[in-house]
């Protein structure tokens, strides 16, 4: 079988009557939820680091020595459960032309007026971007981090080389958790989004309003399919 | 009654004999780690310094049996790999170290052993203190002497990275940090530190730092008398002076002693940190996190019933082609 344009082989349509549209297999939302623990838990005890204002949140893990040798352990975890949901969404987050004048009209999403705006496959520019960003800021975390793991790699690299890792971690753990409110702002501002990594579909409206090139391609597909 | 011990001054004196209270108090702190409010004391104790003057060393690290003896540590038996330093390094069991470099002088062309011995210099402006995320970890008293409180302290090695001396070494054993306390807890109690106790040709002197400026300046003086022209106080600036301080031969290359820094200041990659970053970084996560539950409560983008039909309509038509 030709692999799809616009979706993945799974998606399919759960039910034509109301239309419910399958987004993410179980699988799926397990891993997608193991790493936003993963990065709520890195964010709460790394924001509790970065500034004495926070460090209270420290007693949420039951004291500043058990938060600072849990946070790389977590951090180990986030980047391979992160790594899996890269191997499963990197392909149909590649750019496309329509992606172009998705931002160009950025207003218009805002203004919730996406009837002015080119079809979309299964991710939007935004979401796109949400992707790429975490990807790129999960690999210098990561890197920067195990620099910066006193416990097991103090001995291996050199003090000036520690301090800009240091300023590097901290940096892109702002830049991380930026996209992170975003990408949670967006689930919950763009109505119906949510029930796709809780029950794991969507609703036709929403695939029609939001993402109508997967609609057409998972309909089409299963019509065909049908068909046979 | 006991009585309160006096602010020591020498650390050549024997000790008193009879029970004393502590003279260097909680509330003596005049900065801690992660404390941005700490309210200011109301008493302000003499400075104190520890001068070594690296001319009078003979390297026979009496000071660092004294240092093992009175902090109770034990450093690992180590092997000889054929260097006078033993251990190899400072570590959270040896808290100050004698380091041995070998320089062939140009100028006279002749071989001189340049011994220093290495440990916290209690910065003035300490670079560890301000690298620190555990409140309290780091404190610094009025008198000069910055220390460690082990139970505040998480272990994360901050403080490594903003050390301008790479003094603080972390614990496997309670992962907690280590360095010289210039014998804090004999201070308080009217002490000079150890390792100034022991020394026997007095290198390591101990008193206010007004004092050990005086003294170190007649020492440079008789160097300089001596043939030594370079021969000058090491209390470097770009940490605000410290309450270690070397008296050096060669004043003008202080890294011919195992690497003493020419010119140590705390790190501006650990200033920027720990600055506008963490300003700048807080309030645009603030920022973000308040737009956006505003932007979440006043607007919302929603799906329209008619878009619900035109999808079922477009399901359907495919599932009958």
């Amino acid at each position: 079988m030709r692999r799809p344009l616009y979706s993945e082989r799974g998606d399919h349509i759960e039910s034509a009557d109301p239309v419910r549209v399958s987004r993410y297999r179980g699988l799926t939302r397990l891993n997608h939820w193991v790493t936003a623990i993963s990065l709520i838990v890195l964010a709460l005890s790394g924001l509790a680091f970065f500034s004495p204002y926070l460090y209270f949140l420290t007693w949420l893990f039951g004291g500043g020595q058990i938060a600072r040798w849990l946070h790389p352990f977590v951090g180990v975890l986030l980047f391979f459960s992160f790594l899996l949901l890269f191997v499963q969404m990197w392909r149909l987050n590649l750019p496309k032309p329509e992606d172009t004048t998705w931002v160009a009209n950025i207003g218009d999403v805002v203004t919730g007026h996406e009837e002015r705006l080119p079809e979309l496959g299964k991710y939007n520019a935004g979401q796109k971007f949400i992707f790429w960003a975490m990807t790129i800021l999960i690999v210098v975390l990561i890197v920067s981090g195990i620099m910066m793991w006193e416990q097991y790699f103090a001995e291996f690299v050199p003090i000036p080389v520690r301090r800009v890792a240091t300023l590097i971690h901290s940096l892109s753990a702002v830049a991380i958790i930026l996209v992170f409110i975003l990408h949670v702002f967006a689930a919950f501002w763009v109505r119906g989004t949510l029930r796709a990594m809780t029950q794991g579909d969507v609703t036709g409206g929403w695939a029609w309003r939001h993402h109508r090139k997967w609609l057409r391609e998972v309909a089409g597909r299963e019509g065909r399919d049908a068909a046979e | 009654m006991t009585e309160t011990a006096p602010q020591p001054t020498t650390a050549a004196a024997n000790p008193p004999v009879q029970p004393m209270e502590s003279n260097l108090l909680p509330s003596d702190v005049v900065r801690a780690s992660a404390t941005p409010d700490l309210p200011q004391p109301t008493r302000q104790l003499t400075k104190i310094a520890k001068l070594i003057d690296v001319s009078k060393c003979i390297g026979c690290k009496a000071c660092q049996a004294a240092c093992v003896e009175w902090n109770d540590t034990n450093p690992a038996i180590g092997e000889n790999t054929g260097v006078y330093e033993n251990p190899h390094d400072l570590t959270p069991d040896m808290f100050t170290l004698m380091r041995f470099s070998e320089w062939d002088n140009p100028a006279t062309n002749e071989l001189e052993w340049l011994i220093r011995k290495d440990g916290c210099m209690h910065c003035e402006d300490p670079g560890c203190l301000k690298a620190c995320p555990a409140p309290g970890a780091i404190v610094q008293y009025s008198n000069g002497i910055v220390d460690f409180i082990h139970e505040n302290c998480i272990g994360c090695g901050y403080c490594v990275t903003g050390c301008p001396f790479d003094i603080p070494r972390i614990s496997k054993v309670d992962n907690t940090s280590y360095k010289c306390t210039l014998c804090s807890d004999r201070v308080a109690v009217g002490q000079g530190p150890a390792c100034a106790k022991a020394c026997p040709t007095k290198a390591i002197v101990f008193g206010t730092k007004e004092d050990m400026v005086a003294h170190a300046n007649d020492r440079v003086e008789d160097l300089k008398s001596r043939g030594y022209e370079n021969a000058g106080i090491y209390d470097p600036q770009g940490v605000g002076g410290t309450h270690v301080f070397y008296v050096l031969h060669h004043a003008d290359k202080p890294s011919l002693y195992s690497d003493l820094p020419d010119n140590p200041r705390i790190s501006p990659i650990v200033e920027g940190w720990k600055g506008v970053t963490k300003t700048a970084g807080m309030a645009v996560m603030g920022v973000a996190a308040a737009g956006a539950v505003l932007m979440g409560l006043f607007s919302r983008n929603k799906v329209e019933p008619e878009e619900e039909i035109a999808a079922e309509r477009l399901v359907r038509d495919r599932e009958e082609l």
